[in-house]
């Protein structure tokens, strides 16, 4: 399949396709962050975690309208607004949902699943009852609309940019808040040995409720952040789900920087291969590689060794 | 207990009822319009079925049945298909003789892969076989690495998105998102007319028995023993000598078989296969009949099955708002409040007042042979 094009082309090609990978990689790496500190730190499979992101997405459209009827002149800074709005709307969506469903089944893992499950279809009803069943879009202030242009060839647009941005600004806060502050290492006691880290005076259960909100608060801002390269409905969060959960797992899933390796080599795979090929089969080979893998290596790439 | 009987004296008359209940009642009570829908539901009842062997006495929750469902639906739909575009069929096509998807898609003729289905035979050993052999490579490759509980499940979603992504994407082999449809005749003898469906309703109860039957016979032999065993601590039964991977790999195939018999009779009941049945929603779905009648259930499963089914249909036609609340709340509160779904609360409640009443027996403690709510070990 390379045989058609020259060294340069094949050059131009990969960097071009690198690009749009990275924003793949973005989007990845910001559905996955919630996702790893839920699945990877406490076990809970999350089913519902599409539709955290969604709750984020319809915040950040609501405060958009808003700005644009009543303050036109701030619109070009609405976002950082609607962001943190997201974050506390999904955040206290997840403390809830934690107090009201998953508290009773941190023993049964596979049972949050099914339980979130459920919990999903109603979210995406609630929705389309709420903001109808139409994928609604959000206005883009000015700044963000156009693209940057690299070189003669490579042109990269600038909300992809922002997103990337994004990205690395909410890592890095992420990172520190789990191996940095003083809550994060609760959490990974918590975590290591729950008995142990209750009898030293942790209260695990809130640490169970505020780490479960966090990573749904994340998922609020993913959401927010995909406003910007896409539009919203209903039951988009179903699409994500799956590629998620796949990131984590491939990543090895107690590991912030595996979540962040896996979801950069997956999603750098698809966009090189989706120049060669249909965008459906260079799904389908890199998410197969991604089965083959970690059917080779069960704990993913990064796996905290552990006895058990 | 006695185990060497293949079914006590109460599953007996449990599958007595359901017998009675299927062959008897639903056919003098319904239409033939209901029948066929009942139908159809029956054919998710057989994955039901295969997910109590795999999930609840295997522990090995899949979340890709819809694969094996879509597998055995796919190969019994290429047969139909390949009768219904005979060359007199198809005379308006630029090549006759081919499936018309296949035409759309300037395929002129036709795929290697789909030459075998010619043949009825084959296609009966490629429902079967397709689906298992299919299973055995994904239990192999998984169970004996000791992948399981939650990554398992990880991963046969993702092998159902795949698949699904694959269908959508073939369209010239598969017909795409719109599958394959205008199925007409089975050897010459036409599926569509309402005698047809009653026939073919009559066979799909006949076989779903055969299946309540091998399921019977694997939860009362040794087998069955082993697999509860291993879900309850898998290491014990490790240190004691079995090979803990080749019974979760047979639990799996027997799951996989049994959902793509459904599979098959899906696509002679409906008329249709398309790819809508084989991803990851129509899959959790499955998971959820099962966790309503009871995952340790098999008799459970069918009721299960159908009751949720016809739920969603009368539910759905009526208040199509309120359809998905209703269905997210039965998830929430089977997995909350009654782990052991329908087959838990007849059991643990109803059973022992009516033996009460009657005063034949005494009620017994637990309906359960062992406590789903301790969970089994994740992995």
């Amino acid at each position: 399949m390379f045989g058609d094009y020259s060294i340069g082309d094949l050059g131009s090609i990969f960097v071009m396709q690198g690009f749009a990978g990275l924003i793949l990689f973005s989007v990845y790496v910001l559905m996955a962050l919630g996702l790893a500190i839920i699945f990877g730190q406490m076990g809970v499979i999350n089913m519902a975690h599409g539709e955290f992101m969604i709750l984020g997405a319809y915040v950040t459209w609501m405060t958009s309208n808003f700005f644009q009827s009543y303050l036109p002149s701030l619109f070009s800074g609405y976002f950082f607004l609607a962001m943190i709005l997201a974050f506390l709307a999904s955040g206290a969506l997840g403390m809830l949902v934690e107090w009201v469903l998953i508290r009773h089944l941190y023993k049964r893992p596979l049972d949050t699943l099914l339980a979130t499950w459920g919990l999903s279809l109603m979210l995406q009803q609630a929705y389309r009852s709420i903001f109808g069943a139409r994928e609604v879009g959000v206005e883009l202030p000015q700044w963000m609309l156009g693209s940057l242009h690299v070189t003669d060839s490579i042109e990269v647009p600038i909300n992809g940019v922002f997103v990337m941005g994004l990205t690395v600004l909410i890592t890095i806060g992420v990172a520190y808040i789990m191996f940095r502050s003083r809550w994060g290492r609760q959490v990974r006691a918590v975590v290591q040995n729950r008995i142990m880290a209750g009898a030293v005076g942790i209260n695990t259960a809130k640490v169970d409720r505020y780490t479960f909100a966090l990573g749904c608060g994340i998922a609020g801002v993913a959401g927010s952040a995909f406003t910007m390269i896409g539009s919203t409905g209903p039951t988009s969060g179903q699409l994500y789900i799956v590629d998620t959960f796949l990131v984590v797992v491939f990543g090895g899933a107690a590991s912030l920087l595996g979540t962040i390796a896996s979801a950069f080599s997956i999603s750098q795979t698809q966009s090189t291969l989706e120049f060669f090929m249909s965008g459906s089969m260079a799904k389908v080979l890199t998410l197969l590689a991604v089965v083959g893998i970690l059917m080779l290596r069960p704990q993913g790439l990064f796996a905290l060794k552990v006895r058990k | 207990m006695n185990d060497s009987r293949f079914a006590t004296r109460s599953e007996l008359i449990g599958i007595l009822v359901l017998a009675v209940f299927l062959v008897v009642i639903l056919p003098l009570c319904l239409d033939v319009f209901r029948l066929n829908l009942v139908a159809k539901y029956l054919t998710y009842a057989f994955v039901a079925l295969g997910l109590v062997i795999c999930w609840g006495y295997g522990g090995i929750l899949s979340l890709g049945q819809g694969v094996f469902f879509g597998l055995g639906g796919y190969c019994m739909a290429m047969f139909l298909k390949l009768e219904a575009s005979s060359v007199e069929n198809t005379k308006i096509q630029s090549t006759p003789g081919i499936p018309d998807f296949m035409d759309w898609n300037q395929i002129t003729a036709l795929p290697f892969f789909w030459k075998p289905f010619h043949s009825l035979t084959f296609t009966i050993a490629a429902v079967i076989l397709v689906p298992g052999l299919f299973a055995l490579i994904i239990g192999a490759a998984m169970f004996k690495r000791r992948v399981g509980g939650t990554y398992f499940a990880i991963i046969t979603q993702a092998v159902a998105a795949i698949l699904t992504i694959l269908i959508v994407g073939q369209q010239g082999y598969t017909g795409g998102i719109n599958g394959m449809t205008d199925l007409r005749t089975l050897k010459g003898w036409d599926i569509r007319p309402d005698h047809a469906k009653i026939v073919l309703y009559f066979f799909e109860v006949g076989l779903l028995f055969a299946c309540i039957f091998i399921a019977q016979f694997v939860r009362h032999s040794k087998l069955g023993r082993i697999l509860v065993a291993m879900r309850d601590r898998e290491d014990r039964v490790r240190f004691s000598g079995y090979s803990v991977a080749n019974f979760k790999i047979f639990a799996f195939c027997i799951a996989a078989i049994f959902a793509a018999i459904g599979g098959a009779m899906f696509a002679l009941n409906v008329g249709f296969m398309s790819p809508s049945f084989v991803g990851i929603v129509p899959s959790i779905e499955m998971v959820i009949y099962t966790a309503v009648g009871g995952r340790l259930s098999i008799l459970g499963a069918v009721y299960g099955t159908i009751l949720v089914n016809f739920a969603k249909t009368s539910l759905s036609e009526s208040f199509p708002e309120l359809w998905l609340f209703g269905l997210g709340g039965l998830f929430i509160a089977v997995v909350l409040a009654f782990p052991n779904g329908l087959a838990g609360i007849w059991g643990d409640y109803v059973q022992p007042r009516i033996s009460k009443l009657i005063g034949t027996r005494k009620p017994k403690a637990g309906w359960t042979d062992s406590s789903v709510a301790d969970g089994a070990p994740a992995e």
